[in-house]
């Protein structure tokens, strides 16, 4: 690790003890928040019982199938913006402006619709994640230097290779950025439809803890989630970076 | 040119509305009002002196919400992107904390700032205040090295740097920043309104859903939209007009 990864993890362990130390001097009162060892306790034995695993199976699930949706569906949205002159004018305008209607006002009438199950919350989900790795592939695609192309069109290469070693590793950038972006948003869709309205998910159990001022069951839950989010966060990274570099050489 | 993309526009908003009439006859009363019906229905919402109060109060909320987001976001994306090593260490942390759901978080601001409107601005805050910091300290670290060193040989202080070159050079990319922290914020506050409130947009919403009250939330939601699009592209002609100016100037 760098010496700036330290000094990160310094941080966020300093920023755990203080509040550990405030929760259990009772300067704050255990109905607001539990000293986070014992949250970590409890995300650690919500794990290991097995007492949520549909529960999270079902978040898991539909969190894999909204990041498949959103990435696919927006690269070829953004492919078909960014080749077709007529969409590229009409549609990218509107892009712009997409991001600021939050696509959760449409939940109610998608439950109506599909019926209250994971479908409705997929959707969400997409609607949430398809845009921004649609904008990043165009993006990173008009971004791609003509000198490569032309340096492919000299050699002959076929069209096939044109794409998978010209053209994607060059808009390869921004579209793992498109990748990050369409992860964390199906991972918030799927999470906050499932607290809004849901039967099962672990957006749904962490509502019902709640409401049952089972605070304990829902730190577990929250930092759980966290540590999801986290993971995914850290593996892309390592990945696309790692990826990058070798497409570098 | 310009006849053109307008006709562009007209043509995507009128296959939209298309789409929406379509779906109307494919599921029925049941499920959502057709297009018309629906801006009759939100202009009768919008004129009765009933839901005045509940609109106020997200206004407010989100005005407030809006405020601190760009207010705190801006000062600190400032101050850690004007040190590298700030940079270095803080800003993965943020790119994480922002791809965690914040629902999530709901019921800790709940318990802390209890029902009422500080609730709201608290999420509101919360959902908008991280994109704007992250997008401050990219501007910061993308303006022009020569301009820091030019105002170093002048013996610029640390304020008058911050307030004669950072803020100037950045406040095009601050400013598309702050686009995005205002879409957040408003989803955030609407958000919070959702699970508990007694009043506001998101609580009428959640009210009409409960009740299965198809035309008061396709009225709601065209509502929302249709403000947040105006204000959108307000905000989108002022940024790329910061962006042309300062690519004429530096």
């Amino acid at each position: 690790m760098t010496r700036y990864g330290w000094a990160r993890l310094v941080i966020v362990v300093a920023a755990a003890l203080a509040l550990e130390i405030l929760c259990r001097a009772n300067v704050i009162h255990r109905l607001i928040l539990i000293p986070p060892s014992e949250m970590l306790a409890s995300a650690w034995q919500i794990l290991v019982s097995g007492e949520m695993k549909a529960d999270l199976y079902f978040s898991l699930v539909n969190i894999a199938f909204a990041i498949v949706l959103s990435v696919a569906g927006g690269f070829l949205t953004g492919l078909a913006i960014y080749s077709v002159p007529l969409l590229r004018d009409s549609v990218e305008p509107f892009l712009a402006t997409y991001s600021a209607v939050p696509p959760i006002v449409f939940y109610p009438m998608l439950i109506v619709i599909f019926g209250l199950n994971r479908v409705p919350q997929i959707i969400i989900a997409v609607m949430f994640g398809l845009v921004p790795m649609a904008m990043n592939t165009i993006n990173g695609l008009r971004r791609i230097r003509p000198v490569f192309l032309k340096v492919g069109r000299t050699h002959r290469i076929s069209v096939f290779h044109s794409v998978f070693r010209i053209q994607l590793p060059a808009a390869a950038p921004y579209l793992f950025v498109g990748v990050t972006l369409a992860v964390s948003y199906s991972v918030i869709g799927v999470i906050s439809t499932e607290f809004i309205l849901s039967a099962s998910g672990v957006g749904h159990q962490i509502s019902f803890a709640y409401d049952n001022f089972d605070n304990r069951t829902m730190y577990g839950l929250v930092v759980l989630l966290l540590g999801i989010a986290t993971l995914l966060n850290a593996t892309l990274r390592y990945y696309s970076q790692r990826m990058l570099q070798r497409w570098a050489r | 040119m310009k006849a053109r993309r307008i006709f562009h526009i007209a043509a995507l908003v009128a296959m939209l509305l298309l789409l929406w009439q379509t779906l109307y006859l494919l599921f029925g009363q049941r499920v959502l009002t057709p297009p018309w019906t629906t801006f009759v229905n939100a202009w009768t919402v919008l004129k009765s002196l009933e839901y005045w109060p509940d609109i106020a109060e997200s206004m407010r909320a989100f005005s407030i919400a809006l405020l601190i987001a760009c207010g705190l976001g801006m000062m600190g994306g400032l101050l850690i992107g004007s040190w590298r090593a700030s940079t270095e260490v803080l800003e993965p942390l943020l790119v994480n904390i922002n791809t965690v759901p914040k629902v999530a978080l709901y019921p800790i601001v709940l318990l802390i700032f209890g029902l009422g409107i500080w609730a709201k601005v608290v999420f509101g805050v919360l959902h908008g205040i991280v994109p704007v910091m992250i997008s401050s300290i990219g501007a910061v670290r993308s303006v022009n090295p020569i301009f820091v060193r030019c105002a170093r040989t002048m013996h610029l202080t640390r304020s008058q740097m911050l307030s004669r070159i950072w803020v100037p050079a950045c406040i095009p990319e601050i400013f598309s920043g702050l686009r995005l922290g205002f879409s957040l914020t408003l989803l955030g506050t609407i958000f919070g309104e959702f699970f508990a409130s007694q009043k506001g947009i998101g609580f009428l919403l959640m009210n009409a859903i409960d009740l299965r009250n198809v035309p008061m939330i396709m009225s709601l939601i065209l509502i929302l939209i249709v403000f947040a699009l105006l204000a959108n592209s307000v905000l989108l002609a002022v940024d790329r007009r910061l962006h042309r100016q300062n690519q004429v100037h530096g």
